[in-house]
C-alpha cells in the first residue's frame, strides 16, 4: 500500500462559540503555527496544503480564495475537501494518498470553521436535497434524535447511560486545554434535568458549534527520520460512502440498512490483522454528534456485541482510566468546529499514540489508536494510527 | 432518437420542477488587523497598510501574514496615499441585485500610492471613453460611513 507516511506535526486553536476577534484566515493561521511548531518546520518546508471546511455554513463561496496566501499555502500544491462532516478525515485520506504515492514527502492538513459566521442548523436544512427534503428535514439535530430513539428501543438502554456517555465527555474536555464546552458536570440527575432540544435529545446530549481549526503535518518515511517530532503512522485509512437521505441510516428503525460504519471498520480491520478491536485498538476518537450516538457506535465498530454498546460505560471501559478510552478529549460533543472536527479525532488520537496528550493522556499504553468520522451523508471515514509499522 | 430530437424536447416532457430559495444569515469578522483598517476609514479617512519589512512589500487591505516569508507582521502598520493609480478596469452594464451601485459599474483595481499590492473598488465621475489604464485617481469618501469598504463612494480622476 504505497509508502509510509508519519504525522510529525500536530497542532490546534482553542475553541469557542465566538472569535471576533479575528478573522477566518487569522484564526486557521493559529493553527497552522501550532503546528509548525510542533514539528520544528517553517511554511517553506510545506510542499502541499490540504484544506477541509464545509464552505455553505459559513455563507461563504471558496473561503480559501480569501485565505490561502495567509495560511502558508501561497503557490503550493493541495486542493480542499469537501465532504460534509467527514470532510476533516477525508482530507486527512486525501493528503495520506498524495504523500503515499510518493508525490510529497511533507504536506499540511488543515480543518476549520468559523461557525459565528454562519447558521449551521439553517444551513444544513435550507440546502437539503430539495425533492426529497423540502420542508421535512430537520438538520443534524432531528437525525440524532431518530438515532436516539432507536438505539433506545432496540438496546433496552435508559437516558441514564446516555447521561453516563456525556459526563464522560465533559471529564475529558475539562482536562483538555483545547476544548469548548468545560461544563463541570457533576450527576447524571444534572444531565437529565436539561430541557429537550429534539425529543428524546436533551441540549446536554448534542454538539455545540465551535469556531476553531486543526493543523496536522505528514513527512513520508525518508522525510520523517529528518524531523525533530516523534513519528505517528497512519496505518490505514478507509471511506465508505452511501445516499443516506432515504435510507435514513443514522439508527436505521427498519432494520435493513447496511451501516457504513461495519463495513468501513470490517475492512480496516481485515487489513491490519485486527480480529478484536478493544484489545488490538487501544484507544479510539469517535465522531460522536451526540452522546447516544457514541453507544451506537461503540457497537457498529464491534467494541461490544449488538445491543450492549450501553454496557461499555456502564462498566466504565471507555473512560481515560478503563481499559479502552473512548473520545478522551472530551470529543465532539464537548468542541465542534464541523470542517476541524474529523482532523481533531486524528490529532487527539495521535497525541494519544505520541504520549502526548498530557492531562487527559489515557491510562492504557498507546501503541494503536483509530479516529472515525461521520458525516451528513452517513459516510464513515476512519484512520489508523501506530506508533511503529 | 436522435440527440438532436432529445435536446429538442427537454423543455416539453411535463416535468415538476421544484423551484427554492436559500436565505441564510452570515456575520464575518473582520479580524485583528482588517477591523483596525477599516475603522481608521471610516473614522479618519485614511487608508493603512501593512508592511513587511524583510519583503519589503505593502499589503493594502492589510493581511497579518506576510504571503512570501510567513511572517507574522503584527503592528508594522503605514499610512498610505488616498490617492493612486488605475491598474486595470471593467465596465459592467448589467449588475445584478449583490451589486450595490447604479448601472453602468465602473470596476478599477487602484494602487494607491505607497501600495504594493491592488485595492479593488469603483470608479465614479468619469466618462468611458476617458478611461485609461494609468490614469491618476483620488478617493471620494461617502459624507456617512460604515466600517467597510464602501465608506470609500468610488475613485475619480485626480485633476
Ligand atoms: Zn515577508
Amino acid at each position: 500500500m504505497g509508502n509510509r507516511v508519519a504525522i510529525v506535526g500536530i497542532g490546534q486553536t482553542y475553541h469557542k462559540s465566538n472569535r471576533p476577534d479575528v478573522s477566518q484566515p487569522e484564526m486557521v493561521n493559529e493553527a497552522v503555527r501550532a503546528a509548525l511548531a510542533d514539528a520544528q518546520l517553517e511554511a517553506k518546508d510545506i510542499e502541499a496544503s490540504f484544506l477541509s471546511n464545509m464552505e455553505t455554513f459559513e455563507g461563504i463561496y471558496l473561503p480559501d480564495h480569501g485565505m490561502a496566501d495567509e495560511i502558508g499555502a501561497y503557490m503550493r500544491s493541495g486542493l480542499k475537501v469537501c465532504t460534509g462532516g467527514t470532510s476533516g478525515a477525508s482530507v486527512v485520506a486525501e493528503a495520506f494518498h498524495y504523500v503515499a504515492a510518493g508525490l510529497f514527502d511533507v504536506v499540511m492538513v488543515t480543518g476549520f470553521e468559523k461557525q459565528d459566521c454562519g447558521d449551521t442548523t439553517a444551513a444544513i436544512t435550507a440546502a437539503c436535497t430539495p425533492v426529497w427534503g423540502k420542508g421535512v428535514a430537520t438538520g443534524a439535530i432531528g437525525e440524532f434524535a431518530k438515532q436516539a430513539l432507536t438505539y433506545m428501543e432496540n438496546s433496552g438502554s435508559r437516558e441514564e447511560h446516555a447521561a453516563m456517555v456525556r459526563l464522560k465527555a465533559d471529564r475529558g474536555a475539562c482536562l483538555n486545554p483545547y476544548a469548548h464546552l468545560k461544563l463541570g458536570l457533576k450527576s447524571i440527575e444534572e444531565i437529565l434535568a436539561s430541557g429537550y432540544l429534539v425529543w428524546p435529545l436533551r441540549l446536554l446530549d448534542f454538539c455545540p458549534q465551535s469556531c476553531g481549526a486543526c493543523a496536522l503535518i505528514y513527512a513520508s518515511e525518508s522525510a520523517a527520520k529528518k524531523m525533530a517530532q516523534k513519528p505517528v503512522w497512519i496505518a490505514d485509512v478507509e471511506t465508505v460512502h452511501q445516499e443516506p437521505f432515504r435510507a435514513g441510516s443514522f439508527g436505521d428503525p427498519t432494520g435493513l440498512e447496511t451501516y457504513t460504519q461495519e463495513v468501513a471498520c470490517e475492512r480496516v480491520y481485515k487489513r491490519n490483522g485486527i480480529t478484536d478491536p478493544i484489545k488490538d485498538i487501544c484507544m479510539a476518537e469517535l465522531y460522536e454528534p451526540s452522546n447516544w450516538e457514541e453507544l451506537n457506535l461503540y457497537e457498529r465498530f464491534h467494541f461490544c456485541e449488538k445491543g450492549e454498546g450501553w454496557k461499555l460505560v456502564e462498566k466504565g471501559i471507555t473512560e481515560i482510566e478503563g481499559a479502552f478510552p473512548v473520545n478522551p478529549s472530551g470529543g465532539v460533543i464537548a468542541t465542534n468546529p464541523i470542517g476541524a472536527t474529523p482532523t481533531i479525532r486524528v490529532a487527539e488520537a495521535a497525541l494519544q499514540v505520541r504520549g502526548d496528550a498530557g492531562p487527559h493522556q489515557v491510562t492504557r499504553d498507546v501503541h494503536t489508536a483509530m479516529a472515525t468520522a461521520l458525516g451528513g451523508p452517513n459516510w464513515t471515514v476512519l484512520t489508523l494510527l501506530k506508533r511503529s509499522l | 432518437m436522435q440527440i438532436q430530437d432529445r435536446v429538442e424536447q427537454v423543455d416539453d416532457l411535463d416535468r415538476y420542477v421544484y423551484h427554492g430559495r436559500i436565505d441564510i444569515p452570515n456575520s464575518y469578522s473582520a479580524g485583528t488587523v482588517g477591523s483596525h483598517f477599516l475603522t481608521e476609514l471610516r473614522d479618519k479617512k485614511i487608508f493603512l497598510g501593512m508592511k513587511c519589512e524583510k519583503c519589503n512589500v505593502v499589503y493594502v487591505p492589510p493581511r497579518s501574514t506576510c504571503k512570501y516569508c510567513f511572517a507574522k507582521m503584527d503592528d508594522s502598520w503605514v499610512e498610505v496615499a488616498d490617492k493612486g493609480t488605475l491598474l486595470t478596469y471593467t465596465v459592467n452594464f448589467a449588475p445584478t441585485a449583490a451589486q450595490p451601485a447604479e448601472s453602468p459599474i465602473i470596476y478599477g483595481i487602484v494602487q494607491l500610492d505607497g501600495a504594493t499590492t491592488g485595492f479593488v473598488h469603483m470608479l465614479g465621475e468619469v466618462d468611458l471613453e476617458d478611461l485609461r489604464i494609468g490614469m491618476r485617481l483620488q478617493a471620494v469618501f461617502k459624507p456617512e460611513r460604515d466600517a467597510s469598504i464602501l465608506a470609500v463612494k468610488y475613485f475619480k480622476p485626480l485633476k
